[in-house]
C-alpha cells in the first residue's frame, strides 16, 4: 500500500513538475530575459564597458562590485560559480529543475498522505489528496512567499544568499507548524463548524503573523528596477507553484479515485 | 473525523518507507539550494537549475 502510494507520488509529481515547467517556460522565461537585459544594461552603465556576450552566461553579473569589476571584459569571466551554462541550456534546465522538484515533492507528499490517511482529514482519498495539496501550498509556498517573495535575476545581493535561504526555510517551518496547530485546534474545539473553523483560521494566521513581524525584512531591490516587472515576475513565480500543486493534487486525487473504483485495489 | 479509521496504514508499515525521505529531501536541496557545497560540481548544478530556482520562488542570486 505504502509502496503503491510512493510510486504514484513520484510519477505524478514528476508529471506535475513538467506541467509547471511548461507554464514557467511560457510565462516566466520572458520575465527572466527582461530582468537579465536590465541587469546587463546596469552593469554596462556602471563600468562603462560592454559585457562580453560569451561571458555573461550565468545570465546576471554576480559577486561584489569588486569581483564584477575584476571579471568584466574578460573572455571567460571567472564567475564566483565557476562553470558556464548558456541561456539556452538554462531554459532546458528549467524543465529538469521543475521535474526533479516535482519528483522530490511528490515522494514526500505521498508518504505524508500515507500517514494522514484515516487519521486526519477527509475520509475519501480523493478529497484528502486535494485537501492535503491545498494545505501544503498554503503552508509551504504562500506563507514564505508573503514574507520573502520570489525575485527575478538582478534582484538580490549574492552575499546574503545563505541568510536569505535560512530565513526562507524558517518561514516554511512556521507554515508547517501553524498548520499543525490549526489541525490540533480544529480537532480539539467543541461546538459546531461556526466555532471550529474560525478557531482553526486564527490558530493558523496568528503564528504566521507573529513570525512575519519578528523575522527580519529582506529588501534588496535595486533603485530603478521596474515595479511592473517585479510584480509580474512574482505573480508568475507564485503561478508556477500554483500550477504545480493544483496539477499534482488533482492527478493524485484522480488516481486515488480510479484505484478505489477498480475491482482489486492496486 | 477524530477517531482512528480502519483505513489508516499501521505505522509499522509506514516506517521503513520513511527512509526514502532523506534521499528525497537531498534531491530537493540539490535542485533548489545547493551552491556547490554538497554536489561538488562547482556552480554547475546551480547554473543549470537557475531559471527553475527563480521561478519556483526560492532565494537565488
Amino acid at each position: 500500500m505504502v509502496r503503491t502510494l510512493l510510486v504514484r507520488g513520484l510519477l505524478l509529481g514528476l508529471l506535475a513538475g513538467l506541467v509547471a515547467g511548461v507554464f514557467a517556460f511560457a510565462v516566466g522565461e520572458p520575465r527572466i530575459d527582461d530582468a537579465i537585459a536590465l541587469e546587463k544594461a546596469a552593469a554596462v552603465h556602471e563600468h562603462g564597458a560592454a559585457a562580453e556576450p560569451g561571458s555573461a552566461t550565468h545570465g546576471h553579473e554576480t559577486g561584489t562590485p569588486e569581483q564584477r569589476a575584476g571579471t568584466h571584459g574578460k573572455e571567460s569571466g571567472t564567475h564566483e560559480h565557476g562553470d558556464e551554462v548558456g541561456r539556452g541550456t538554462q531554459k532546458a534546465g528549467l524543465f529538469l529543475a521543475t521535474g526533479l522538484y516535482g519528483l522530490a515533492v511528490g515522494g514526500v507528499f505521498s508518504l505524508a498522505f500515507a500517514g494522514l490517511r484515516g487519521r486526519v482529514g477527509p475520509r475519501s482519498d480523493a478529497a484528502l489528496a486535494l485537501a492535503t495539496a491545498g494545505t501544503a501550498f498554503a503552508a509551504v509556498i504562500v506563507v514564505p512567499f508573503l514574507k520573502y517573495p520570489a525575485n527575478p535575476p538582478a534582484v538580490g545581493d549574492p552575499e546574503t544568499i545563505n541568510t536569505r535561504t535560512l530565513l526562507y526555510l524558517a518561514m516554511i517551518g512556521v507554515g508547517l507548524l501553524s498548520t499543525a496547530i490549526a489541525v490540533t485546534t480544529v480537532r480539539g474545539v467543541r461546538g459546531g463548524p461556526w466555532a471550529r473553523w474560525p478557531a482553526a483560521v486564527l490558530a493558523f494566521v496568528v503564528p504566521v503573523a507573529v513570525a512575519s513581524l519578528l523575522l527580519p525584512a529582506v529588501d534588496e531591490v535595486p533603485d530603478g528596477f521596474p515595479a511592473t516587472l517585479l510584480w509580474q515576475f512574482r505573480i508568475t513565480s507564485l503561478g508556477t507553484q500554483l500550477v504545480f500543486w493544483a496539477s499534482f493534487g488533482t492527478l493524485f486525487g484522480w488516481f486515488c479515485d480510479r484505484a478505489a473504483r477498480a475491482p482489486a485495489p492496486a | 473525523m477524530s477517531t482512528l479509521s480502519a483505513r489508516h496504514i499501521p505505522l509499522s508499515h509506514l516506517v521503513p518507507w520513511l527512509l526514502a525521505v532523506p534521499a528525497l529531501l537531498l534531491l530537493g536541496y540539490l535542485v533548489l539550494m545547493d551552491n556547490g557545497a554538497v554536489s561538488q560540481t562547482g556552480g554547475y548544478l546551480h547554473e543549470l537549475m537557475h531559471d527553475g530556482r527563480h521561478l519556483l520562488g526560492v532565494p537565488c542570486h
